[in-house]
């Protein structure tokens, strides 16, 4: 039987919303106080939900010290107390949350254990992305 | 169509073992959760239904009936127990988040009316839960 499990990561980190495309006064009038300069920062949290059936021997979708040596390595470790700005991946984009569940969805498609259904990303409790590559990433 | 979801919670212990294994795999691939003395966890349990507003009621179900179901079919069964010992479906089967969303639903399926089950998502912790959709 197929189920889906879900499992949540905490990293705090800094980012500043500029794009080089636009002059001072656009990027201010675009991305207001996130475009502070200076930068500021937000406790992410990143949900990521993988799918597969169950084993019977194990009960699992997949073993989950699995999937959090895989968080760890690939998510906590590059993400946790850093400045998204100066991460490769954000050297051409802009460190939007949107832009920041694509690379985690991008980064979980390597973990082959169960398939990858989607990724929720937080960035404040008020705000929070979902992200499921080309498939709609539904609501429920 | 709406989807309609009810919350409950419930207390259990359990661990995690596979008796065709030797000790030593099953602390392998279960770590502290093999301890044969069990741990516990504050269990949520999400039951969404989906149905059809009754143009009458307004409701898609009556939350009390619903409410009464999830603690007859459930919560009475798993509150305050030992999973492994003393829930029937888990003589057998491992109490993994996985395996009780599917005993849940097992559980509820067809039993609430004018409603069609949609998911069963268990919490086992804030930051992990397991769904299921009655893929089989």
């Amino acid at each position: 039987m197929k189920a889906h499990l879900s499992r949540r990561y905490h990293f705090p980190a800094s980012h500043r919303l500029h794009s080089d495309a636009y002059d001072v006064e656009r990027n201010l009038a675009v991305f207001g106080k996130c475009n502070n300069p200076h930068g500021h920062g937000h406790n992410y949290t990143v949900q990521v939900t993988v799918s597969g059936e169950v084993d019977p021997e194990t009960g699992m979708v997949c073993n989950l010290a699995d999937l959090d040596a895989f968080a760890q390595v690939n998510l906590i470790d590059r993400f946790d107390h850093a400045n998204l700005n100066t991460l490769e991946c954000f050297r051409e984009s802009v460190s939007t949350t949107e832009n920041l569940s694509r690379e985690v969805y991008r980064i979980f498609l390597g973990f082959t254990a169960a398939h990858l259904e989607r990724v929720h990303v937080e960035e404040t409790s008020n705000n929070s992305f979902d992200y499921a590559g080309s498939v709609d990433p539904g609501f429920i | 169509m709406i989807l309609l979801t009810r919350k409950a919670e419930f207390s259990s212990a359990h661990f995690y073992w596979n008796d065709a294994w030797s000790a030593e795999e099953n602390l392998r691939i279960f770590g502290k959760c093999a301890n044969r003395n069990g741990h516990g966890h504050n269990y949520t349990l999400e039951v969404t239904v989906a149905g059809e507003v009754d143009p009458i009621s307004g409701f898609v179900v009556d939350l009390k009936q619903l409410k009464d179901i999830l603690e007859r079919e459930v919560v009475s069964v798993y509150d305050h127990r030992h999973l492994n010992l003393e829930v029937p479906e888990f003589a057998k089967a491992i109490p993994t988040t996985e395996n009780i969303a599917i005993a849940i639903w097992q559980r509820l399926d067809g039993k609430i009316p004018n409603a069609k089950l949609h998911r069963v998502r268990v919490y086992e912790m804030p930051d992990l839960f397991a769904d299921y959709y009655g893929e089989r």
